[in-house]
C-alpha cells in the first residue's frame, strides 16, 4: 500500500505541474483608450497585442502562452491604483506594464515599490524621481530634462534667441519637464520673460496667448497633454502669438498622434516639437514592423501610421521576452537584476538603463512641421513633413523662423 | 438606559468581527473594496445627521471629505504623523469648515443652502489646486509607513480602522438621534418657524449638526490618501462623493441611524461589485438611478418599506 | 505699464463677450428656477446634453447654431415632460417633498452625465464651423469669431425672451403665476399648464445654450459641474425672475472671471463664480433686481 500512496502522490505532482505549465503567463496593464491620452493609448495597445500574438506563434514564453489583460484608465490618474490592485489581487497577473503616460503612472509608483514589483515604463517622463523604485524600466527615448530640452534650446540659441516663455499644465509630466527646462534655460543664460502654469482642464488659452504676445519672447516652450496641446495650437492659429517668436513648442504631447495630426493639419506648420520616431530615422526592423502594424491598424480602426508609440510598445514586449527567456524565470527581482545589467536589442535600437530606470543613452528627435496640408494622413509617411532639427545623427534640416512666418499666419 | 446594551453589544461585536477578518487570510482585494464601503457608512451616517434629522440637504460632502484628506496629507508630509493623529486633525479641521459653512449658509432656505454647499466644494478644490505644498493640480505620491503588527498589509489595517470609525460615527448619530438634540433637529425639519416659536435654539442646533457632520466626513477622508498612496484635487473633491453620501441615506431611510448604514452597505457593495465586473461609469449610473427611483417611489427608504411591510403583515392577520 | 493696460482692455472686452454668453446659458434657469421656483440643479446637465445633440447634428454638416435652433422644439417637449413628472411627484405634495425634488434633480443631473459618458466616452468633442478658428482683428486686439457669434446669439435670445415675457399674453401669464398663483387660479387660468409651458420654453432655450457652449469651446460630460456655479451665480445675482438682471449679472460674472484669469491665471477662474455666489447669498440674497 505504501507504493500505492507514493504513486498517487507522484501522479498528483505530475498532474499539477502539467496543469501549471498550461496556465498562461498573465501580463496586466491599465492603458488609456479614452480621454486625453486615448488617441495614443489605442495604438500602443494594438502594438502590445501584436507582440503577444508573435510570441504565442513562436510557442510562448517558458512553454506557456502569454495573455494580456488590459483595462481603460480613461487617462485619469484616480483610476490607476484601483485598476492595478485589481490586476494584482483579482486577476492575479504575473507581470505589470505601466500605463501610457506620466500622469496615470504617477499614482501607482508607491504601490509597486511597496509590493516589490517589476514595472515596465511606458513613455513616462521622470515619474520615478521621487519614489526611486529600483525595479522600474522605461521604454522612452528620453532620460532627464536635458535630453529632452537641449535640442529645442540649442536650436534656438544658434539662431540668436535670448528670451523664453514657459507655459505648462499643472500635472506630473508637464511640471517635471517644465521645472527641468527652466533650470537648463537659466544655466544657458536665457532670460525667462513669462511663465504660467494652468490646470489640466483648461480649454480656453486666449488669455495666456495674449499675455505671451505681450511679453515678446524669442522662444515659447510648451509642456502640455493632448487636449491642451490641441487647444493651444488652435488658439495660436486663431489670435497669433506675435512676430518676435522664433520657436514655438517643445514638449507638446499629442501632436504625434495620427488622429490629432490629421485634424490639426496645416495649423501644425512651424511648430517645433519632440517626437520618438519619424520616417527617415533608421532603426533595425522598424519599417517591417510598421508595415505589419498598418494592416492590423486598418482592421482595428486605429491610428494607421503608428509612428509614435507602437514601435516602443512592441519593444516593451521584446524586452520582457528576452529577459524571461534568458533568465528562464518570472521572478521579479531576477528579471530586474538582468535588465539592469544588460543591453536589449529591439526594433527601436539597443536599449539600456541607468540606475534610475531611465535610458542610459537618450536621443530625442526635435522636429519642425513643414508643408503640412489639411485632412491628409498619408502625407506624413514622406520624410520632410516633420523636418528633424536635432540630434545631429538624425538631422535633416534647419528651422524656418520666425514662427509666424513658418505658420503662414495672420 | 436599559435599551442601550443591545446596541453596544452589537458595536463591540462589529469591531471584533472586523479585527478577526482583518487578521484572517481573506483575499487582499476584499479589504480594498470593503474599505470603500465602510468609508461610505461613515459618510452616509455623517450626512444624515444634518440631511436626515434636520432636513438640510447638504451637497457639499466632497468638500469636507477632501479637506480631511488634505489635512492628513499635510500632517504626514510635514511631521510624518501617525494615522490616528491624521484622523483627529482631519476631523477638527473639517469640523471647523462645517461650522464656518453653517454660519455662512444656514440662514438660507432649501435650495440656496444646497447650492451654497456646492460652492464650498469648488472653492476648497481651487484652494488646494493653488497650493504647491500639497502638489497643486499635479498631486502628491505618498509612501506608506511600514505596517504595524499584527496586520499583514496596510490595507487590512485601514480596513479595521475604518470599521472602528464607522462604529464611532453610528454611535454618535444614534446618540444625537435619541437625545434632546435629535428632538430639536426633528422639530426643525418638520417646521422651523414653529420650532423657533417654541423656543428651540434652531441656529445653535443646526450649527452643531453641521459641525459634527463635517468632522465625521473629514475623519473618513483622512484615511483616503494612505489608501491610494496618492492624492490629487479632482478625485478628492469629486461630486460623486456628494451624490453617494446623499443617495445612501435616502435609499436606506433618513429618520433612523440604521438607514444610512443599510443604504451604504447595500449601495456600496453593489458599486464595488459593478466596478470589478463591469465598469466604473455604470457604478455612478447605479447611484443616480437608485436615488431617483427611491426618491420618487419610496421616500422613506428601505426602512420605510420594511415598516410598511410589517404593518401590512400585521393587519392581514 | 502700457502693455498691462492693453491686456486689461482686452480682458474686459473678452469678459463682455463671455458675460453675455453666461447670461444666455443662465436665462433658462432664470425662468425655471427664478420664476417657477423649481430646484433645477440639472439645468447645466441638460445644456451639456444639448451640446452633444448639436455635436451629432454638426457631424452631418449642420451649422451648430442652426442645429441648436432646430433642437429647441425637441427640448421644449422634454421640458414639459420633466415638469409634469416633477409636479405630479413632488410639488403637489408640499414642502417636505420639495427637499426630495432637489435630490431628484441632483440624481437626474448625474444620470444625464453618466449617460453621456456611456454613449460618447470621456473624450472632448468639438464642432466645426466657418467662424470657429478665426478671429476678428481690431487694431492690436484679436477677438475670436466664435465668441462674437455666441455674443450675438446671446443678445438676440435674451431680448427675445424678455419681450416674450412682457409683451405676449402667455408671457405675462408666466410672470403672473410666478407672482401670485392663487390669484391667477381665481382668474380662471390653469397655473399648472402655464408653468409647464414656461418650463418647456426654459428647456428649449437651454438647447440653444448648449449649442453656444460647444461653439465657444470643447465639451465633455462633466462640464455641467462647473456650470452649476456659473448659472446659479448669475441667476441669484440677478435676482430671481429678472431677465434684464440676468444680462447684467452675466456681464459682471464674465468680466470678473476674465480679469481674474488675466491677473491670477486659469487655476483661480473656477472659484470666481462660486465665490461670487457665496458673497451674494451672504450679503444680498435677493440679488440686484430681485423681488
Amino acid at each position: 500500500m505504501k507504493i500505492g500512496k507514493w504513486l498517487a502522490v507522484a501522479f498528483g505532482l505530475l498532474f499539477s505541474a502539467a496543469a501549471l505549465a498550461q496556465q498562461p503567463i498573465k501580463i496586466g496593464i491599465g492603458i488609456a483608450q479614452t480621454g486625453t491620452l486615448g488617441g495614443g493609448g489605442k495604438a500602443a495597445l494594438l502594438a502590445l497585442q501584436m507582440w503577444v500574438e508573435d510570441v504565442n506563434a513562436k510557442g510562448g514564453l517558458l512553454g506557456r502562452k502569454v495573455e494580456l489583460l488590459a483595462y481603460d484608465d480613461q487617462s485619469n490618474p484616480a483610476t490607476t491604483p484601483g485598476i492595478y490592485t485589481k490586476l494584482l489581487d483579482v486577476d492575479k497577473v504575473d507581470l505589470l506594464i505601466a500605463p501610457y503616460g506620466t500622469v496615470p503612472t504617477a499614482p501607482i509608483m508607491p504601490l509597486v515599490k511597496q509590493r516589490g514589483l517589476l514595472l515596465m515604463g511606458n513613455f513616462s517622463f521622470q515619474v520615478n524621481h521621487t519614489v526611486k523604485h529600483d525595479m522600474w524600466f522605461n521604454n522612452a527615448p528620453w532620460g532627464d530634462a536635458t535630453s529632452w530640452t537641449e535640442g529645442f534650446l540649442q536650436v534656438g540659441q544658434k539662431i540668436g534667441a535670448k528670451t523664453i516663455a514657459f507655459i505648462a499644465a499643472d500635472q506630473e509630466f508637464a511640471q517635471n519637464l517644465a521645472n527641468g527646462a527652466k533650470e537648463i534655460a537659466k544655466r544657458s543664460g536665457l532670460k525667462t520673460v513669462y511663465e504660467q502654469n494652468y490646470p489640466p482642464t483648461t480649454v480656453d488659452f486666449s488669455s495666456m496667448i495674449r499675455a505671451i504676445r505681450a511679453a515678446k519672447p524669442d522662444m515659447v516652450f510648451v509642456c502640455s497633454y493632448p487636449n491642451d496641446s490641441v487647444a493651444i495650437v488652435r488658439a495660436v492659429n486663431e489670435i497669433g502669438v506675435g512676430p518676435t517668436v522664433k520657436l514655438f513648442g517643445g514638449g507638446m504631447v499629442g501632436l504625434q498622434f495620427t488622429p490629432v495630426m490629421e485634424s490639426l493639419g496645416s495649423s501644425l506648420n512651424g511648430i517645433v516639437n519632440y517626437n520618438s520616431y519619424v520616417p527617415g530615422i533608421k532603426y533595425p526592423g522598424i519599417e517591417d514592423f510598421l508595415q505589419r502594424y498598418a494592416k492590423k491598424a486598418v482592421e482595428a480602426k486605429v491610428d494607421p501610421l503608428g509612428f509614435y508609440l507602437p514601435p516602443f510598445n512592441y519593444a516593451i514586449g521584446q524586452i520582457l521576452e528576452q529577459a524571461i527567456t534568458t533568465t528562464k524565470s518570472l521572478d521579479q527581482k531576477v528579471l530586474a537584476r538582468f535588465l539592469h545589467s544588460h543591453e536589449i536589442n529591439t526594433i527601436v535600437g539597443p536599449i539600456s538603463w541607468g540606475p534610475d530606470g531611465e535610458r542610459a543613452k537618450p536621443a530625442v528627435p526635435m522636429i519642425q512641421f513643414r508643408n503640412v496640408a489639411d485632412k491628409n494622413v498619408e502625407q506624413f509617411r514622406q520624410a520632410g513633413k516633420q523636418v528633424i532639427l536635432h540630434p545631429p545623427q538624425f538631422k535633416s534640416g534647419d528651422p524656418v523662423v520666425p514662427y509666424e512666418k513658418a505658420r503662414g499666419g495672420n | 438606559m436599559r435599551r442601550d446594551w443591545p446596541f453596544w453589544a452589537g458595536a463591540a461585536a462589529t469591531v471584533a468581527l472586523a479585527a478577526a477578518v482583518g487578521l484572517s487570510g481573506a483575499n487582499e482585494y476584499f479589504f480594498y473594496a470593503s474599505f470603500v464601503v465602510l468609508q461610505f457608512v461613515v459618510l452616509a451616517t455623517a450626512w444624515n445627521i444634518l440631511g436626515g434629522y434636520a432636513g438640510y440637504v447638504n451637497f457639499g460632502t466632497a468638500a469636507f471629505f477632501g479637506i480631511g484628506a488634505y489635512t492628513a496629507v499635510v500632517l504626514f508630509k510635514a511631521a510624518g504623523a501617525p494615522l490616528a493623529v491624521q484622523i483627529l486633525a482631519a476631523a477638527a479641521i473639517s469640523g471647523l469648515l462645517g461650522f464656518g459653512t453653517g454660519l455662512l449658509t444656514l440662514r438660507l432656505r432649501g435650495i440656496f443652502f444646497s447650492i451654497a454647499t456646492v460652492a464650498v466644494i469648488f472653492i476648497m478644490e481651487t484652494a488646494m489646486v493653488n497650493w504647491r505644498y500639497v502638489g497643486g493640480a499635479t498631486g502628491v505620491q505618498l509612501l506608506r509607513p511600514p505596517v504595524m503588527e499584527p496586520f499583514e498589509s496596510y490595507t487590512r489595517m485601514l480596513f479595521v480602522v475604518m470599521a472602528i470609525l464607522a462604529v464611532i460615527a453610528v454611535s454618535i448619530a444614534r446618540y444625537i438621534e435619541v437625545s434632546w438634540i435629535g428632538r430639536g433637529l426633528r422639530a426643525i425639519r418638520d417646521s422651523e418657524e414653529a420650532a423657533e416659536c417654541f423656543g428651540v435654539p434652531t441656529l445653535q442646533l443646526k450649527l452643531f449638526a453641521c459641525t459634527v457632520s463635517g468632522a465625521l466626513m473629514g475623519a473618513a477622508g483622512a484615511a483616503m490618501p494612505m489608501y491610494m498612496s496618492f492624492i490629487e484635487p479632482p478625485s478628492s473633491f469629486s461630486l460623486t462623493y456628494s451624490v453617494s453620501a446623499l443617495a445612501m441615506p435616502m435609499i436606506g431611510g433618513t429618520s433612523h441611524w440604521l438607514g444610512p448604514v443599510i443604504g451604504a452597505i447595500l449601495l456600496g457593495s453593489v458599486q464595488q461589485i459593478v466596478t470589478v465586473t463591469i465598469s466604473n461609469e455604470i457604478n455612478v449610473l447605479v447611484v443616480g438611478v437608485l436615488l431617483v427611483v427611491f426618491v420618487v417611489a419610496a421616500p422613506d427608504g428601505i426602512l420605510g418599506l420594511l415598516k410598511r411591510l410589517k404593518w401590512l403583515l400585521r393587519s392581514s392577520r | 505699464m502700457a502693455f498691462s493696460f492693453e491686456l486689461l482692455l482686452e480682458a474686459i472686452l473678452f469678459g463682455v463677450l463671455l458675460g453675455c454668453f453666461y447670461a444666455a446659458v443662465s436665462i433658462g434657469l432664470s425662468v425655471s428656477f427664478g420664476l417657477l421656483d423649481v430646484p433645477h440643479v440639472a439645468h447645466p446637465a441638460i445644456m451639456v446634453l444639448g451640446s452633444y445633440c448639436t455635436y451629432l447634428l454638426n457631424r452631418y454638416g449642420l451649422d451648430p447654431i442652426v442645429a441648436g435652433i432646430a433642437l429647441m422644439p425637441l427640448f421644449f417637449i422634454l421640458g414639459v415632460a420633466i415638469y409634469r413628472f416633477y409636479y405630479e411627484t413632488f410639488e403637489k405634495r408640499g414642502s417636505e417633498a420639495g427637499v426630495r425634488g432637489l435630490a431628484f434633480f441632483f440624481g437626474l443631473a448625474f444620470i444625464i452625465e453618466v449617460g453621456l459618458i456611456l454613449v460618447f466616452g470621456v473624450d472632448q468633442r468639438m464642432v466645426e464651423a466657418a467662424y470657429i478658428g478665426r478671429s476678428l482683428a481690431l487694431g492690436e486686439f484679436r477677438i475670436p469669431w466664435r465668441m462674437v457669434v455666441a455674443f450675438g446669439v446671446a443678445l438676440v435670445l435674451t431680448a427675445a425672451l424678455t419681450i416674450y415675457l412682457s409683451r405676449t399674453f402667455t408671457g405675462r401669464a408666466i410672470k403672473a403665476v410666478a407672482q401670485d398663483e392663487p390669484a391667477l387660479r381665481l382668474m380662471g387660468a390653469n397655473p399648472v399648464r402655464i408653468k409647464q409651458w414656461a418650463f418647456g420654453i426654459a428647456t428649449g432655450v437651454t438647447a440653444l445654450a448648449g449649442a453656444m457652449l460647444i461653439v465657444v469651446g470643447p465639451v465633455e460630460p462633466s462640464l455641467d459641474r462647473v456650470y452649476i456655479g456659473r448659472t446659479f451665480a448669475v441667476v441669484v445675482l440677478a435676482g430671481l425672475g429678472s431677465m434684464t438682471g440676468t444680462l447684467a449679472a452675466g456681464l459682471i460674472l464674465g468680466i470678473s472671471e476674465s480679469i481674474v484669469l488675466m491677473q491670477f491665471g486659469a487655476s483661480w477662474a473656477p472659484a470666481v463664480a462660486f465665490g461670487l455666489l457665496l458673497v451674494v447669498l451672504g450679503i444680498r440674497p435677493q440679488g440686484l433686481f430681485g423681488r
